[in-house]
């Protein structure tokens, strides 16, 4: 459980980690998690975009984009 | 839950409510079930297409089907979302909510999917569930196991495949079942939250009067959004309702429960045991199709050429294709023009026909093949998947001036016509990015501007003397000029006027898929005739009232149409607005050309060739630059120096001068406040930068 986890903003290209925690309550992030980014789901960081910024990640099987300001507000944990 | 009794076979034709998140083809589920038979209009108050459509049973019994906009929740966050949740919870008046709901899902994508199904079958009304993309599915090694599906939800489950059509004879053999069954929608809202929901419930049926049927579904909307107005409707709640949220609210706050997460988190529970007893992964399905385009086409940089190629691509086909149907609508509404004028004695009817009528809609139609093919670009874009990875790759650069980047195309469309730029900023889904890409929408130098600026450029020096390279350099200055204005501007709105949290940028990239010619050409179909219909009444008024000012009063009989011209309405109001345009370095005459320029910006320089008696056409204004070259001032002065010419273009760059741009504006805000505003900050700012530019050309002795 000891872990330690990262912004998922901070997330390795190409790597992968299960979603730790979220802003608690923030009306912003209802969104997200109704598109099916939960505690517990499993994320894959695919790539950034030319410029750096947004990213792409997938998760239960399609891609989404996110700002790195808006990712850096979930908390991750990086599958070994 | 047992479904109540009353609800069985109602004696006419139920009506269906076509929903599902954007992406999972509906729009190609819709048309192929209802074909040509649409209606296609707008949600009263908002910019939302409203489309209804007529689907046969078997026996040939017409069935209604209202396709609503794509949404991914019924906690509404776009003007789209929001006519989806309201029509489906009856709060609409203008539509009656529907009797029985069809879901269409992408089987390929299935646990999100379910997430809107799962919030719809609270609604507790018959749900059919369209499984789409079966065949993608099976690609990517699901198998979904349909009967399964079936059981579990208790509702019928068709597998389909829109685009060729499989699967749409089941489909209509089920909607035209008369006993469709209530989903077993075996749902538990969570402990903590589930007293608050049947207190909520209870409350909004007895004091904001909902119906008992969606109650619930309205009471978990309410816990999901922080934004209690804009869940109920447009009525506040009633401050009983308001007393027990609020009071749960505390309660939860206090204990520490995040109800809202905790409901999402539920939801997605409830999906997740579902997928698991439904879909089968029976194959490693290594990188797809859509892997390995996006590695090309989102590259750092691949991505840029391609995105460069797509964009050049789209211009050289408007200005290669749409140019010959344009100059043979101009020929035609000429023919059409001299013809009447062959039959009607002359006089001010045939004057009213001739230039009024066929002159102002021969200047509507004749944007048509541009903004056909921006349409049809667009529609392409958009059903291949490209659309979401242009405002992926540009979502950097906009946000530098507090857009989003799916504002990306919209400005760039409007690089060859405002109109449908204007018209294609409905994906933006915050209603502030969308009004500030509206409003600099104009400011992009689109192609009507070009036969100014050539003409300019021709007057700047006598002969040939100016190189090429200075014509084709101010000419790119001019556009830079526009873009950097529009950029500037979107800049500022976003920081005063518009000003507000930026909503968080979260958008899905579908897989790349084949586009569905039928449905890219009926929604470029669509949109135009929306065009043609709704801006064009408003084009057509304009041009005669325009008409109207050019021959009215009128000259004593034997003067030349140069005479009239100066002379008329427009002649006086040249004069009138003289005083106003001097300090640019402009007269009457000039000021002429500038208020014929509303018709669109390129009659300034017919109108020039009226009011300075050349002979022109558009393949040549040789005969009006000299007779421009000629013009001079009461006092002797030369009227077109070269100063006086560059800013003249710069007027042309920032000033707000096309009625077809302000009719769809107003259409697409809804009112006449943004229109006018626009008008008012475009032309001011042209009036501004060009006194700048001419006062201090003259004081620097040009």
């Amino acid at each position: 459980m000891a872990a330690a986890l990262i912004k998922l903003s901070d997330l390795p290209i190409g790597s992968s980690a299960t979603v730790r925690s979220f802003p608690p309550q923030d009306p912003a992030f209802i969104r997200l998690r109704e598109m099916g980014l939960l505690v517990g789901t499993t994320v894959t960081l695919v790539r950034t975009a030319p410029l750096g910024d947004p990213l792409e990640i997938k998760l239960r099987g399609y891609r989404l984009t996110l700002r790195k300001s808006d990712a850096a507000h979930v908390q991750v944990e990086p599958t070994p | 839950m047992a479904p109540p009794p009353h609800l069985s076979a109602p004696a006419r034709a139920p009506t269906y409510a076509l929903v599902g998140n954007p992406n999972c083809g509906k729009s190609t589920l819709f048309n192929a079930l209802t074909g040509l038979k649409q209606k296609v209009g707008n949600y009263p108050g908002v910019t939302v297409e409203k489309k209804i459509g007529t689907t046969y049973s078997q026996h040939g019994q017409p069935i209604t089907v209202i396709d609503l906009p794509g949404a991914y929740s019924l906690a509404a966050r776009s003007p789209d979302e929001a006519v989806t949740r309201d029509v489906l919870l009856g709060r609409r008046s203008d539509t009656p909510p529907p009797d029985r709901i069809l879901c269409i899902v992408d089987a390929t994508n299935l646990e999100r999917n379910l997430y809107l199904v799962h919030q719809i079958l609270d609604l507790g009304r018959p749900v059919i569930l369209v499984l789409n993309m079966m065949d993608l599915a099976a690609q990517a090694g699901l198998n979904v196991r349909v009967a399964r599906l079936e059981k579990e939800l208790g509702l019928p489950v068709i597998p389909c495949e829109a685009v060729t059509g499989k699967g749409l004879m089941e489909l209509r053999l089920t909607m035209s079942r008369s006993d469709l069954p209530l989903a077993r929608h075996a749902w538990n809202v969570p402990t903590p939250i589930a007293p608050a929901v049947s207190e909520l419930a209870s409350s909004l049926v007895e004091h904001d009067h909902k119906l008992p049927l969606t109650a619930r579904a309205e009471a978990l909307l309410l816990l999901t959004d922080q934004d209690s107005v804009r869940v109920a409707g447009s009525s506040p709640l009633s401050p009983r309702t308001t007393e027990i949220l609020q009071g749960w609210q505390q309660r939860w706050a206090a204990e520490g429960t995040d109800w809202a997460g905790t409901l999402v988190n539920s939801r997605y529970d409830a999906i997740g045991e579902l997928a698991a007893e439904v879909v089968q992964r029976v194959g490693v399905a290594g990188p797809s199709t859509s892997d390995r385009i996006d590695a090309v086409v989102t590259h750092p940089v691949w991505g840029w050429l391609v995105l460069g190629g797509v964009m050049t691509l789209l211009f050289v086909s408007i200005f290669t294709l749409a140019q010959g149907p344009m100059d043979w609508i101009g020929d035609h509404m000429a023919m059409l023009a001299d013809g009447v004028k062959a039959q009607m004695p002359p006089g001010d009817l045939r004057g009213l026909i001739t230039d009024g009528a066929i002159g102002g809609v021969g200047s509507i139609v004749t944007f048509l093949p541009q903004i056909l093919i921006l349409f049809c670009f667009i529609g392409l874009l958009e059903s291949t998947g490209y659309m979401a990875r242009a405002a992926f790759i540009m979502d950097r650069l906009m946000s530098r001036v507090g857009l989003n980047g799916k504002s990306f195309i919209p400005l760039l469309s409007s690089y060859a016509c405002a109109i449908p730029g204007i018209m294609a900023t409905r994906t933006i889904e915050d209603h502030k990015d969308r009004l500030v890409t509206i409003l600099v929408a104009p400011l992009m130098s689109c192609s009507a501007r070009l036969p100014v600026y050539l003409l300019m450029i021709a007057a700047l020096l006598p002969g040939d003397l100016m190189p090429l390279g200075a014509k084709v350099g101010l000419m790119l200055l001019m556009y830079a000029l526009g873009t950097l204005g529009a950029f500037g501007f979107a800049w500022f709105f976003k920081r005063t006027l518009l000003k507000g949290a930026p909503p968080m940028m979260i958008m899905e990239l579908p897989p790349y898929r084949l586009p569905g010619l039928r449905d890219v050409a009926l929604q470029m179909l669509e949109r135009s005739w929306i065009f043609l219909r709704r801006a064009g009444t408003v084009i057509l008024a304009i041009s005669i009232v325009l008409w109207f000012l050019a021959a009215y009063p009128k000259a004593p009989d034997g003067a030349t149409p140069t005479q009239q011209l100066a002379q008329s309405f427009a002649g006086q109001a040249g004069h009138l607005i003289e005083p106003v345009i001097r300090p640019l370095g402009f007269d009457w005459q000039i000021g002429i050309g500038l208020i014929s320029s509303f018709a669109a910006r390129e009659v300034f320089v017919s109108t020039l060739g009226v009011v300075f008696n050349a002979e022109t056409t558009n393949d040549n204004t040789a005969p009006l630059r000299t007779a421009l070259l000629a013009a001079r001032w009461p006092d002797g002065r030369r009227l077109f120096t070269p100063l006086v010419c560059v800013t003249l273009m710069i007027f042309y760059v920032f000033a707000m001068q096309c009625m077809s741009t302000i009719a769809v504006v107003k259409r697409e805000t809804n009112g006449w406040k943004w229109p006018l505003f626009q008008t008012l900050y475009m032309t001011g700012t042209a009036w501004i930068l060009s006194f700048i530019f001419y006062q201090a050309g003259t004081a620097l002795g040009f």
